[in-house]
């Protein structure tokens, strides 16, 4: 039989459009993201002003500190409501479930529109204080507002996987601690929450990367709330800080996925951001 | 013989209807005595977890169902409080803390000093022989050493009541042999009134006091293993605990009327058709000239401590005959049998 | 153990549990009714209307429909270069594999900001392309692929491939045919979710996009995020009703067949 090739020889075949295309659209152009960070006044020092740098460190260390507080947030959150969720049956569960899992394909803009509307300067918060106290809270357009959107896009994420974990739980093991006279708040924290570490460890470490990297959020909110991602943005389009942005967004890369990887070897595969 | 501890148990009509509709358990009605060890034996779905579970304290029987610890209705009194000590199949043991954690975990809940607390763990450890794990997580475990973990931790808490849950299925059949013995003294060494979940009859034979049989939710017989062995009230029974040839027969002036020749009853055998159980051991071979019952060997399996044959003709279906591993048979051979008239059991009815 | 107190503590979670939901889908519910309200400060009694919708078609209609071509086409794309390609990394194995597998889902753990400025930087100077829609659609292609290729990879190890390959091989059929014969139709359910996926984030992509994307080739959440900072409240609601009538019955299609591979979700 003519033009029957080998195994191997149609393997590589199949394998060869994808490595050329992650070639060429993703590794050769990272690559000279990181020779472009490197090629700025300062040089290959430009990668140690992340750290260096009073304002950029500081940037860096508000990003951190609000995905941090955006994951410890959501984390309670999640637990509490999922928990609450796949332990109890009752009538309307599935459409609670559904209408906290519904925002889960929003892109960061529209997230940002929803907070917007539930605080910014027509939104519904502002309207019921006005009400209430007769001042309008406004808080959509800083870093508060950041956080709540942030809150707004990991809730829905986080809680399915809480879910699913608390779904797989032992029952024999709260059984067995029962048995041993633990009350449901002892049974809740010697067994239910240390078997769900792997999934906070896991979602946590997405809800924390997703937040670091995070931009469309950002940018639908204010274009002067002091996080990275915006840095980058403006060093880029405003300030024509080629350098200076490739160089930070090189920086945000590896920060985002050493948590990824960390977290990974700590709690299992199918750990990965989205962008 | 060390004295009893524990309670008495009284299971009283207790019945357990499911949420989706399955009954699992018809009324039934038990008493265990104080340091007794009984053992629900019966094939799965019989309602012996139910059972068990409802003595814990993990289901509650439907309305009219009782369950009393002494003279204590615990009924309504739920499983965190009723002080038993339970070993589940999978041993449920906390992965999150080290042996000496797991074990010492009832005791934290009831707010004993870590000093005595301490102590009674490294009584339990020796009692059950794991000395050296205490600091090892149960992950680094092997399946026998996390069960004596199970044990030990059930037992820390100085339970009213024991209760576990088919402990050694789990395990593979050498290692479960070797368990069940030192269960078995464990249990002894103990005297805590036990409950003890199985479908393995000769665990149950091994460890029981008293077995409890049961069946599709009702109990089809209670007795020592020696009556459940030698006077099984139903074929069921019968059939469940060791191998056993039943015949279906009429009894004819005080015998039993087979295609093989006669089989002579015990005293007051009534004549009529009679359904009759006999033990392969408790059937002997000879020289089938002479013999009042003989029959064909249609196949021989040594078992090694003895042969195992399947003879026909001797009743009307085929029976098994245990012989002696010495003796020469063959299939073909014609055989005489020999049975003792009291080692057959009349059973009642029909099948059951 | 009372059970006045389960009752109270149940109520309690409940209650936490619809706060949260609130929080959610509130503003998604206002945003919906502001897009077909005639006034969004005067509520429903000023009256329904499609106005708004209409004006978001005759301006932003580019937007939607190159949305839609773009998502289609990074579809196919990703069906011709992840199919075969995770098709020839499960049945190749060892630590190749497992290496080009890592660096295809590096895209999900960097930032869709520096993947565009590194595409930015690369290729920036092809000004044909730079301006093309094209563009956008290799960042596209970049982000959706590990989807793609993870939830046909998980589908191949459930249905034992490797055993089907050799049945057919023993047959007599030649890689290519056992390709299109055997391997490809019993992947179905993980190629249809990860198609699902890719379409949904294509749409909804934007952190790689806005960076991409020129005056000329904007796509839908380009288009939003634009009439957030400019045009009225009732018509950016919408547009945004306009983008969840189309992110919606995907969202319950990818619901109907979860559980096959890919669990990273999108949205920043």
């Amino acid at each position: 039989m003519t033009g029957t090739m080998t195994l191997r020889s149609f393997l590589a075949l199949c394998l060869l459009p994808l490595a050329l295309a992650v070639t060429a659209f993703f590794l050769l152009p990272m690559a000279k993201l990181i020779a472009v960070g490197a090629s700025g006044k300062t040089g290959i020092a430009a990668y140690a002003a992340i750290l260096l740098d009073a304002r950029y460190r500081g940037t860096l260390i508000n990003t951190v500190l609000l995905a941090a507080a955006t994951t410890a947030a959501t984390l309670v959150i999640a637990t509490v409501a999922g928990l609450f969720l796949q332990r109890h049956r009752f009538p309307g569960r599935a459409v609670l479930v559904a209408l906290l899992t519904f925002p889960l394909a929003f892109p960061g803009v529209v997230v940002g529109f929803m907070i917007i509307l539930l605080a910014g300067r027509q939104g519904l918060i502002g309207e019921i204080t006005l009400r209430l106290i007769g001042e309008k809270e406004v808080w959509a357009y800083s870093i508060q507002g950041l956080f709540l959107g942030y809150l707004y896009f990991s809730i829905p994420r986080v809680i399915l996987t809480i879910m699913a974990a608390v779904e797989k739980l032992d029952p024999s093991l709260e059984e067995a601690a029962r048995a041993l006279g633990a009350g449901p708040l002892a049974v809740l924290r010697d067994v239910i929450l240390p078997a769900l570490r792997p999934a906070f460890i896991a979602s946590g470490a997405i809800a924390f990367a997703t937040a670091m990297g995070a931009f469309g959020t950002a940018f639908t909110l204010a274009t002067n709330i002091d996080v990275l991602p915006m840095l980058i943005y403006t060093e880029f389009t405003l300030s024509a800080n080629v350098a200076t942005a490739a160089a930070l967004s090189v920086g945000l890369g590896l920060v985002a996925w050493a948590i990824l990887a960390l977290a990974r070897s700590v709690a299992g595969n199918a750990v990965a951001a989205a962008g | 013989m060390t004295s009893a501890h524990g309670v008495t148990v009284r299971v009283e009509a207790c019945a357990k209807t499911f949420a989706d509709g399955t009954r699992a358990l018809e009324p039934v009605t038990l008493d265990i005595a104080r340091g007794e060890t009984v053992v629900l034996l019966g094939p799965s779905g019989c309602g012996k977890t139910t059972m068990l579970r409802i003595i814990a304290g993990l289901e509650q029987p439907d309305a009219g169902g009782r369950v009393l610890f002494g003279e204590a209705d615990v009924t309504r009194v739920p499983i965190e409080r009723r002080n038993v000590g339970m070993v589940f199949q999978s041993y449920a043991l906390f992965p999150n803390m080290t042996v000496a954690d797991n074990i010492g975990y009832g005791l934290k809940i009831r707010h004993v000093g870590a000093a005595e607390r301490k102590a009674r763990v490294a009584e339990l450890v020796a009692l059950t022989g794991i000395e050296g794990l205490e600091q090892r997580r149960v992950d680094q475990l092997s399946g026998g050493q996390r069960q004596r973990v199970a044990l030990a931790r059930a037992v820390a808490v100085r339970p009213s009541a024991l209760l576990l849950d088919e402990p050694l299925t789990a395990l593979d059949a050498a290692l479960r042999e070797r368990l069940r013995g030192e269960l078995d003294r464990l249990l002894r060494t103990l005297g805590i009134t036990t409950v003890y979940v199985t479908h393995d009859q000769a665990e149950a034979m091994a460890l029981g006091d008293r077995i409890v049989v049961m069946r599709r939710g009702a109990i089809a017989q209670t007795g020592t293993p020696r009556e459940i062995y030698f006077a099984p009230t139903s074929r069921f029974v019968a059939e469940f605990i060791g191998a056993a040839n039943i015949v279906e027969a009429e009894c004819v002036a005080g015998a039993l009327a087979l295609p093989g020749g006669r089989l002579p009853l015990a005293n007051g055998a009534a004549a009529g058709p009679v359904v009759a159980m006999i033990r392969p051991e408790s059937i002997a071979v000879a020289a089938p000239d002479g013999a009042s019952l003989t029959g064909s060997v249609d196949a021989v399996s040594f078992i090694g401590d003895r042969q195992r044959l399947t003879v026909s003709g001797a009743a009307p279906k085929p029976i098994l005959v245990d012989a002696p591993n010495s003796i020469e048979v063959k299939p073909g051979d014609r055989v005489g049998l020999a049975v003792d008239p009291a080692a057959v059991r009349l059973l009642p009815g029909g099948p059951t | 153990m009372s059970p006045m107190r389960d009752r109270l503590i149940f109520i309690a979670q409940l209650a936490f549990t619809l706060l949260v939901a609130a929080f959610l889908i509130v503003p998604a519910a206002l945003s919906i009714t502001a897009g077909v309200t005639v006034n969004y400060f005067r509520g429903v009694q000023s009256g329904l209307t499609l106005e708004w919708v209409v004006q978001v078609w005759e301006l932003y209609a580019d937007t939607i429909l190159r949305s839609f071509a773009i998502a289609l086409s990074t579809l196919g794309a990703t069906l011709a270069l992840g199919v075969p390609g995770a098709y020839s990394l499960y049945v190749r194995g060892g630590r190749l594999a497992r290496t080009i597998e890592e660096i295809i889902t590096l895209p999900l753990a960097i930032p869709g900001l520096a993947i565009a400025l590194a595409l930015l930087l690369a290729y920036g100077g092809f000004s044909d392309f730079r301006r093309s829609w094209l563009f956008i659609l290799a960042g596209h292609v970049i982000f959706t692929l590990p989807f793609m290729v993870r939830s046909v990879i998980a589908v191949f190890a459930a249905i034992d491939v490797k055993t089907l390959d050799e049945g057919a091989a023993s047959l007599g059929a030649s890689p290519w045919r056992r390709f299109r014969d055997v391997i490809v139709p019993n992947a179905r359910p993980g190629i249809l979710a990860g198609s699902l996926m890719v379409v949904t984030l294509s749409l909804g992509e934007f952190n790689v996009t806005w960076m991409l994307s020129t005056p000329l080739t904007k796509t839908l959440p380009v288009g939003l995020a634009d009439s957030y900072a400019s045009m009225r409240l009732e018509v950016a609601s919408a547009y945004t009703l306009v983008f969840f009538v189309m992110i919606i019955p995907l969202l319950v299609a990818m619901q109907v067949f979860a559980g096959w591979g890919a669990t990273a979700r999108p949205a920043r």
